[in-house]
């Protein structure tokens, strides 16, 4: 299959960071041509265009837009979420470290269809390479004139300001990550009101992921009917795949939408890694249910199909498991990860987090028994759906996904720590 | 506005640069407020961790109240609350990375320099902590020294890293490293800034 590359047509080119070279390469043509249109038929163009968000929750972006009112006297902010935090995610940092100016771009057509005169590229802490490009190609926008008063000669005034985050995976939520550059602790806040209404310093605010940004320049030189041909009917264009774990290709990919999902495996991952038989897919990240791989025959990569097989396209982290990884081991691992990273604002998140760690672990160290089953069950049906923000949803997700999926090596443990107990003169 | 004094009793100073920094960089932000994280990075680039005087520094520059500025700091984790070895290591220990590895770089680190998490060796020279995903899954596994990112390791390559360093004594932020690239510590580049294959 041809996979239309819109967004990685470039990064192979070591030069494509300098300014010149992205030009050439005809970068900054969009913006031209968008900085002549009605704003609101730029945000008509991407609606139509069937763009959906690519940081995980894959909400349209053209409606998105739609949702800031327009003439409430106060300023309009966009804000970059370069906050790629989610476990087996790393295709915004090859598009902030190789093509830092299509992210530019991007932002400067979202900047002009919402009105926005100031933008700021939220990138995660420990990003400091990315930070780097992306702040450096900043630099020579402002430098040539493409930033700042005037640009393009439209009128138009636009500031990008490079941000960086300091280490908290909840700041990729909108409204944590709408704290956070406030200045405050990086915990999300109640919705409604969402961003679009009251966002940052109590201004309509758009929050879009970079990959999301990155597809625009594209969208706008070649028009929505361009980009809605490729996938499928409701997941349209390419999105970016990071695949990591036992494959022999790790890397990031560009796919149309709409990808079979073991093609993608045998072919762009180049097959399993020492000829190991797959196990198990994650296939948006750690937030997004488990695959077993007896269950991916005929799924593919769009959000119908995702959901379909139960799971989701999420932000595109694709982590391949084979014969040998330990599930319960997985899934600790991930607890673990969703227990340190709690913001430690609502009591179920915080709280059940922790013990879902522990509970978890305890079954991973041999002195599970059967009750702790039912217990993490209780637990979780107390933390999904009962917290300000998505977190409480997702930290459940491993657990639940990956005992439902491979019971036998949970049951596998505690049977065996039931054996070593009866045979322990204590019990 | 509040005179905010450490704990000597002086309002603490930093570098004439770190104070020209900070001015540039709050007039980007629509409210200095928004600038607290940025500050936090320039007090710990300067003095080294988030100590009493960082946190003061920062309340009195951006004239926030101290207890906000310490709720800020204690709720990222890349300010460090204690001080850390010149070369700081961050083991990825997440999922990607775990299931290529990353135990493996842990316990090597602990052999090596016998120290715990958050210690640091009496040479002053090292500390390490294992961390969440750093988006380095496809390169697992990995460690980050200080800014930068070392990819694909082995127990074996990581030693070989750590000898090199211990004897040039690099300067690990990616500011300084750029020319570099290519030769420098920070690996191939190519392979480390993009794993995709290309293809035509």
């Amino acid at each position: 299959m041809k996979h239309l590359k819109i967004l990685t047509a470039n990064v192979h080119h070591d030069d494509q960071i300098e300014l010149d070279a992205y030009e050439r390469r005809g970068g900054y043509q969009a913006i031209r041509k968008v900085l002549k249109m009605d704003p609101a038929e730029v945000t008509a163009e991407v609606k139509a265009s069937g763009l959906r968000g690519r940081g995980g929750a894959g909400f349209p972006t053209g409606v998105k837009w739609g949702f800031v009112p327009k003439n409430t006297g106060k300023p309009i902010y966009l804000l970059n979420n370069a906050d790629e935090s989610e476990p087996g995610t790393f295709k915004d940092r090859l598009l902030m470290e190789r093509d830092p100016h299509l992210v530019i771009e991007g932002m400067m057509i979202a900047a002009w269809a919402l009105g926005a005169n100031w933008c700021c590229a939220y990138i995660r802490g420990e990003y400091s390479f990315p930070a780097l490009m992306q702040q450096r190609a900043v630099d020579q926008a402002y430098e040539k004139g493409y930033l700042g008063k005037n640009i393009f000669g439209s009128g138009f005034d636009l500031d990008i300001v490079v941000h960086r985050g300091a280490g908290a995976y909840i700041c990729g939520e909108e409204t944590g990550l709408i704290e956070s550059l406030e200045g405050n602790k990086g915990q999300p806040r109640i919705k409604p009101p969402f961003p679009a209404v009251v966002g940052l310093y109590g201004c309509p605010t758009v929050v879009n992921n970079t990959e999301t940004l990155a597809a625009l320049p594209w969208i706008m030189l070649n028009g929505a009917s361009s980009y809605n041909s490729i996938g499928t009917e409701k997941s349209t264009g390419t999105k970016l795949f990071s695949a990591s774990g036992h494959i022999k290709k790790p890397g990031v990919y560009e796919v149309n939408m709409g990808y079979p999902i073991l093609d993608f495996i045998n072919n762009e991952c180049g097959g399993m890694r020492g000829d190991k038989a797959l196990k198990a897919v994650i296939t948006g990240g750690s937030s997004v249910p488990v695959l077993r791989a007896d269950e991916l025959e005929g799924v593919t990569l769009d959000y119908e199909s995702c959901m379909e097989a139960g799971t989701f396209v999420g932000s595109g982290g694709f982590i391949v498991m084979d014969e040998t990884t330990d599930m319960v081991e997985a899934c600790l691992n991930l607890q673990h990860f969703y227990s340190h990273e709690s913001c430690g604002q609502c009591t179920p998140c915080r709280e059940g987090a922790h013990w879902v760690e522990k509970i978890v672990g305890r079954i991973y160290h041999g002195g599970g028994s059967s009750s702790d089953l039912s217990l993490i069950g209780d637990v979780t049906k107390q933390i999904a759906g009962h917290t300000i923000c998505p977190f409480g949803d997702a930290l459940v997700v491993p657990v639940q996904s990956f005992y439902k999926k491979f019971p036998e090596e949970f049951n596998e443990r505690i049977d065996s720590a039931l054996v070593s107990q009866i045979g322990n003169t204590h019990v | 506005m509040t005179e905010h004094k450490s704990s000597n009793g002086t309002v603490p100073t930093l570098s004439a640069a770190a104070e020209d920094r900070l001015k540039q960089l709050v007039s980007r932000y629509p409210r200095s407020k928004s600038a607290i994280m940025p500050a936090l990075y320039i007090a710990q680039e300067e003095l080294g961790w988030i100590n009493d005087a960082a946190v003061h520094w920062v309340a009195d520059r951006l004239s926030l109240p101290l207890a906000h500025v310490i709720q800020v700091a204690t709720f990222y984790t890349m300010y460090y609350k204690q001080p850390v070895g010149k070369y700081h290591i961050q083991v990825c220990r997440t999922l990607s990375c775990m299931i290529c590895g990353a135990k493996d770089l842990t316990a090597h680190i602990k052999q090596r320099l016998k120290i715990g998490a958050h210690e640091v060796t009496n040479d002053g020279v090292w500390s390490f902590e294992e961390v969440e995903c750093l988006g380095s899954c496809g390169t697992a596994p990995m460690v980050q020294i200080n800014d930068v990112f070392f990819e694909n390791l082995t127990p074996e390559s990581l030693d070989a890293l750590m000898d090199r360093i211990e004897k040039e004594q690099p300067d690990l932020r990616y500011s300084t490293v750029r020319q570099d690239l290519g030769a420098g510590l920070s690996g191939e580049p190519k392979s480390r800034l993009y794993t995709a294959p290309v293809e035509s």
